[in-house]
């Protein structure tokens, strides 16, 4: 009956989902558990914050500057319409602090540094670096685990805040420097409608959600990863969709929760 | 099945019998469904995690390809289980890193990083690196698997001398008959999760037990087939009878 192997697949799908959730989320409280211990060895978040944030700089960089360089055009010929062009600067500030930056930010932290986290790890458990690790008396959690998720999360709010900041001169450089809006209006209405708590603490609020998310997927996807060749890419892979779509649906919740109706 | 102290004893059997099963329950990896595990007195799976893991600081365990820590230099391998569960000043961590890389002949590794080891050498600082905290048990899973004679031999010989000048007990899974009976004191014969047959040296070299004798001297004929089950051959391959 291959209406019933269809529903048999469905409820085998959903029954699976949801205990990977479970899964996920005793994960996630056992990596705060461990983070006591992990807080005492803080060379290792160190070590770590440098190769999920430093290294992923270039490509924050590079992606901010021309996601504000396109803002910056699409903007103006938007707002030369209603002849607003001086309002550009707003209008690249609060696109890039509220959204852009935060999500854009997100999405490249989980394609460059969370697949590596779950590569990583994924790795290190198929050739027994994990188990050999827990018989030295030393839980991997604690060790391996905890360091990269301190370190995600503080890396990606600063990520973000650079993505932005970055985002903003691409802005100021097409619609100043090359289109020729003027230089004081840009900054001064930049200035005067950009809140601190409203827009930036928000978007700060949202690259650390998303930020805890993208690590804890990584990494449960890593430590969850079947010890082959296939198991550790598929790892990889699911690591990146899900990051990217966990990202997309919590941008929305958050968005409406702080600027819905406002 | 019984590893006195100071004793060096094999578990022999073909592959998927439940040897390394066995490692794992001994080492508290996993919980027994039926009977128990003692180790110094201790049933392991009454023990708490604490428990288990102060346990486990009086073992070590040698991983098939050596399971060295990629990120880590050969060094901070060896140092691993020092730093993490003793307070002892790095001068005093260095030199003992040292003698023990001594022991195992790769003293002039400890710069190299894991990549850059042969796999006969990564054995050999992952024995350097279980035996670092001078452990009363010391398991081996396959530890003589895709080694060259030489290596072989090498490996071998430091089970054998690092095992007696600790006074541990050691607990090797291994196929390799030939090199093993050399060393060990004790065999065990495990097929499909029990104890099939069991013995010195001496004794199993002279066994008459069918499955003994095949197992020994590596016999293509004997009562452990060289096919696995399955159906009509000809049915298979579509031929009529």
């Amino acid at each position: 009956m291959p209406a019933a192997k269809a529903i048999r697949g469905i409820g085998h799908r959903t029954i699976n989902a949801v205990w990977r959730i479970g899964m996920a989320t005793r994960f996630f409280f056992l990596i705060l558990a461990y983070s006591g211990s992990s807080f005492r060895r803080f060379h290792l978040i160190i070590k770590e914050l440098f190769s999920t944030g430093v290294m992923s700089l270039i490509i924050i960089v590079v992606a901010g500057l021309f996601v504000g360089m396109v803002l910056g055009l699409q903007g103006y010929e938007t707002l030369k319409r209603y002849g607003s062009e001086s309002a550009l600067g707003v209008m690249v500030a609060l696109g890039l602090v509220r959204e852009l930056g935060p999500v854009v930010a997100a999405l490249l932290f989980a394609s460059r540094a969370g697949s590596a986290m779950t590569a990583e790890i994924g790795l290190m458990k198929a050739t027994e670096q994990l188990s050999a690790m827990e018989m030295m008396a030393v839980h991997p959690i604690a060790r391996i685990v905890a360091p990269r998720f301190w370190a995600g999360i503080i890396s990606m709010p600063l990520l973000a805040a650079l993505f932005s900041a970055v985002g903003v001169f691409g802005g100021y450089f097409v619609g100043v420097v090359q289109i020729g809006v003027d230089e004081g209006s840009f900054w001064a209405q930049m200035q005067a409608a950009v809140d601190f708590e409203h827009d930036i603490l928000n978007g700060v609020i949202k690259s650390f959600v998303f930020g805890t998310a993208v690590t804890v997927i990584a990494l449960f996807e890593g430590y969850d990863a079947p010890p082959t060749a296939e198991g550790v890419s598929g790892a990889t892979t699911r690591t990146v969709v899900t990051s990217s779509l966990a990202i997309l649906m919590l941008d929305f919740i958050l968005t409406a929760m702080m600027f819905g109706g406002s | 099945m019984n590893f006195p102290k100071g004793k060096l004893i094999t578990i022999m059997g073909l592959s998927g019998c439940g040897k390394t099963t066995l490692l794992r329950l001994i080492g508290g990896a996993l919980k027994p469904t039926k009977g128990y595990v003692k180790v110094d007195g201790e049933i392991l799976h009454d023990l708490s995690q604490d428990g288990l893991y102060d346990m486990r600081r009086k073992m070590g365990m040698l991983f098939q390809f050596g399971a060295l820590f990629t990120d880590m230099s050969v060094y901070d391998n060896v140092a691993f289980q020092m730093r993490e569960h003793t307070d002892l000043p790095e001068e005093l961590i260095h030199d003992l890193v040292l003698m023990k890389l001594n022991a195992v002949g790769l003293r002039g590794t400890h710069n190299l990083m894991p990549s850059e080891l042969s796999g006969g050498m990564a054995r050999r600082v992952a024995l350097a690196r279980t035996v670092a905290l001078d452990p009363m048990l010391i398991m081996y899973d396959e530890p003589f698997a895709g080694l060259d004679p030489i290596s072989l031999t090498v490996v071998g010989d430091l089970i054998r001398r690092l095992n007696d000048a600790l006074g541990a007990t050691s607990i090797i899974v291994t196929h390799d008959v030939q090199e093993s009976l050399k060393i060990i004191d004790y065999v065990y014969f495990m097929a499909n999760g029990v104890i099939v047959a069991e013995g010195t040296p001496d004794e199993i070299r002279a066994s008459d037990r069918d499955f003994v004798h095949q197992f020994v001297h590596g016999e293509m004929d004997g009562p452990v087939p060289f096919h696995y089950p399955g159906g009509n051959y000809r049915q298979d391959l579509n031929l009529q009878a």
